[in-house]
């Protein structure tokens, strides 16, 4: 499996598999755009200003976690609690809001806590997994299970709204551009940032191949926890989010968004193996799943059949994406 | 010769250490102290009867975890995340063949197997043509089994269980123990015969150790795997086809629970997710311990915040006792 990589930096630049190389992404953005085109196809309006918005303010939340699930995934590891530390987060900065009164100031103050409690989730993923080597796959599982105990603590029952200052900035249009892009610039900002930092390769690195890694003189544990430490934090961006769209706490909300973050990663061209990948391709691969939800939907697909034909539409594009990342690779 | 018993001598102190380090004797030893621990919370949780319910709770995870452990033996991080859809499936399948008629079991078991093991063989079938992780193709599949499962249920009644089916179950029926034990009995031996007595057992533990080495001593590896997928899909659907009668009619998403605690089940019972060892005996004391406490945690008087929170913790702690990776040493 190593010597995949190594024959990477052999190809012509300038070919379509040079491109391909480059930019993983690649992929994903063709799918997306053919699927921006469907959706117009069939719903004009839906290409509007506003419904474009509207996806990405829903989305917005995905986006973010799967960019969470890309840091551990870079570094060859998995993090199956992602879901659950978005409802921990959620119910958090909904009962701090609630019993703070909910104005400004004490609104940012419980998203500050919010965002540390998603930290703290990742360093006790990073521990567990990089510290005492325990199976990603069961022990994220296990922390799953504990994370979700904790917000069934915070709150038992699904239902404390949101105080109204909180979601009206969400869905607000400020100098005529909405919130959400706001959000989004300042996303892409850190991103950009991070993936110029030496620990983003260093996570590469270590996914390709660890052994390597570890001989090569990286410290290889430090550098898995911090995985999960960039994976806690976006996970309770992604649940501010969240708490923005859905604009009330509940301790179950994050459960199956788990998988969807996995398979937007792939989606996006990343090696769940590790070692290769991209963000920008996790942020387009959770907006295919969003459009691929909205086509049914245009369609006119009736209601019980839309799971199906969502998830054999999933189904299809995962194994187009790692059928079209892997010819790139090879 | 001299330095070789000096050798022998560090790799193995102790004779009786090493028998307690056993992951079917760990599981064992927690097993007898989780049922004593239970006792002593609450007289009669360790009766007979008391016994004989919760092995029939594990034996329906058990006959799941024999076709995830096998997935997971032969390696390449197998792993089948659709047996969750499975079970849902094949109990709605079984349900509705047999309506609640003893004539109609033969049919519905039959019909229930086929059903899964068609869907392992798409798994197995995209994992090695197509060359699809494992993880992303069953996830991708367990998407379109849970929209086909919302197709059916509006489509269709949920169907009933035959009543010699709800008997076999729930009631005695040889030497006091009802048949879905004696069923689990069977697939233990078969299991332990297909493993360690069969050319297909051996080629299991050659893929799942080396792929490469085992392609190239001539063994079919694509042909194998494929045929792993297909029986884990069958024993998914056994035990949905049991699940149906011990909850006498199918219902809704049934199978998810199964999903991970499978997983968990195979791990703890000493098969590391990498494959190529490990046994079904060690799985089955797994699916044991794993219903035995999560038993001991309902009868414990605590809120369900609390119950999980120990859960997890118990998980963890559990796996720190196997199912370590080795630590890097340069």
């Amino acid at each position: 499996m190593p010597q995949i990589a190594s024959s990477t930096s052999t190809a012509r630049e300038g070919t379509l598999k040079g491109v391909l190389q480059r930019f993983p992404f690649v992929p994903a953005l063709v799918i997306l755009v053919a699927l921006l085109a469907l959706n117009g196809l069939f719903e004009p309006r839906s290409l509007s200003f506003g419904s474009l918005t509207g996806l990405v303010s829903t989305y917005l939340a995905l986006m973010l976690l799967a960019v969470a699930q890309t840091y551990v995934v870079f570094a060859g590891d998995i993090d199956l609690s992602v879901g659950s530390i978005i409802s921990l987060v959620n119910v958090v900065i909904i009962v701090l809001m609630d019993k703070w009164g909910g104005s400004g100031l004490t609104v940012i103050a419980a998203c500050l806590i919010g965002v540390l409690t998603g930290l703290a989730c990742g360093i006790v993923n990073g521990i567990m997994i990089a510290g005492l080597r325990l199976q990603a796959i069961v022990a994220t599982f296990a922390t799953s299970i504990f994370f979700t105990g904790l917000a069934l603590y915070v709150l038992p029952v699904a239902g404390t709204p949101a105080p109204e200052a909180y979601w009206e900035t969400y869905g607000e249009t400020y100098f005529g551009i909405p919130f959400v892009f706001y959000i989004v610039a300042a996303v892409a900002i850190v991103l950009g940032l991070l993936a110029r930092m030496r620990l983003t390769t260093q996570m590469l690195a270590v996914g390709d191949d660890a052994m390597a890694a570890f001989q090569s003189g990286l410290p290889v544990t430090l550098i898995r926890i911090k995985g999960y430490m960039l994976c806690g934090l976006f996970s309770a961006l992604a649940a501010l989010c969240l708490t923005g769209d859905t604009a009330s706490g509940d301790p179950l909300v994050g459960g199956k968004m788990t998988l969807y973050s996995v398979a937007a990663v792939v989606l996006g061209g990343s090696a769940l193996s590790g070692g290769a990948g991209t963000v920008t391709g996790s942020l387009v691969g959770a907006l295919i799943i969003g459009l691929i939800n909205s086509l049914v939907f245009f369609v006119g697909t009736p209601s019980e059949w839309q799971n199906l034909v969502q998830g054999l539409a999933i189904l299809l594009a995962l194994m187009a994406g790692i059928l079209v990342s892997r010819g790139a690779r090879s | 010769m001299s330095t070789e018993t000096a050798v022998s001598a560090i790799k193995t102190p102790s004779r009786a250490i090493e028998f307690l380090k056993r992951p079917l004797v760990v599981a064992i030893i927690l097993i007898a102290v989780l049922l004593a621990f239970g006792e002593a919370l609450s007289p009669g949780f360790a009766s007979p009867t008391q016994i004989l319910r919760l092995l029939i709770v594990a034996s329906v995870m058990g006959i799941v975890a024999a076709g995830q452990n096998l997935v997971i033996l032969g390696g390449r991080e197998g792993i089948d995340l659709s047996v969750g859809g499975i079970v849902s499936l094949a109990a709605i399948v079984a349900g509705n063949v047999m309506n609640g008629a003893d004539g109609g079991i033969l049919p519905a078991v039959l019909a229930s197997i086929a059903v899964g093991a068609l869907i392992g063989l798409f798994n197995g079938l995209g994992i090695t043509l197509l060359r699809i992780p494992p993880l992303v193709m069953t996830l991708g599949m367990l998407g379109v089994l849970q929209g086909l499962l919302v197709v059916i249920r509006n489509g269709m009644p949920s169907g009933q269980a035959a009543p010699a089916l709800a008997s076999f179950v729930t009631q005695p029926f040889l030497l006091g123990l009802p048949g879905i034990i004696w069923l689990w009995i069977a697939i233990g031996l078969f299991m332990a015969f297909l493993l360690k007595r069969t050319v297909f057992g051996y080629r299991i533990y050659a893929i799942g150790s080396n792929e490469q080495t085992a392609y190239m001593a001539g063994v079919p590896v694509k042909t194998i795997r494929v045929g792993l997928f297909m029986l884990s899909g069958a024993f998914a659907a056994v035990a949905g086809f049991c699940l149906l009668g011990y909850s006498g009619s199918s219902f809704a998403n049934v199978g998810e629970q199964y999903m991970l605690p499978s997983i968990i089940a195979v791990v703890l019972g000493g098969t590391p997710l990498a494959g190529g060892k490990g046994d079904y005996t060690g799985t089955m004391a797994g699916a044991v311990l794993l219903v035995v406490l999560q038993s001991i945690l309902t009868t414990i008087h605590i809120d369900e915040s609390g119950r999980q929170m120990v859960f997890g913790t118990t998980l963890l702690v559990l796996m720190l006792f196997y199912g370590r990776g080795r630590a890097m040493r340069g």
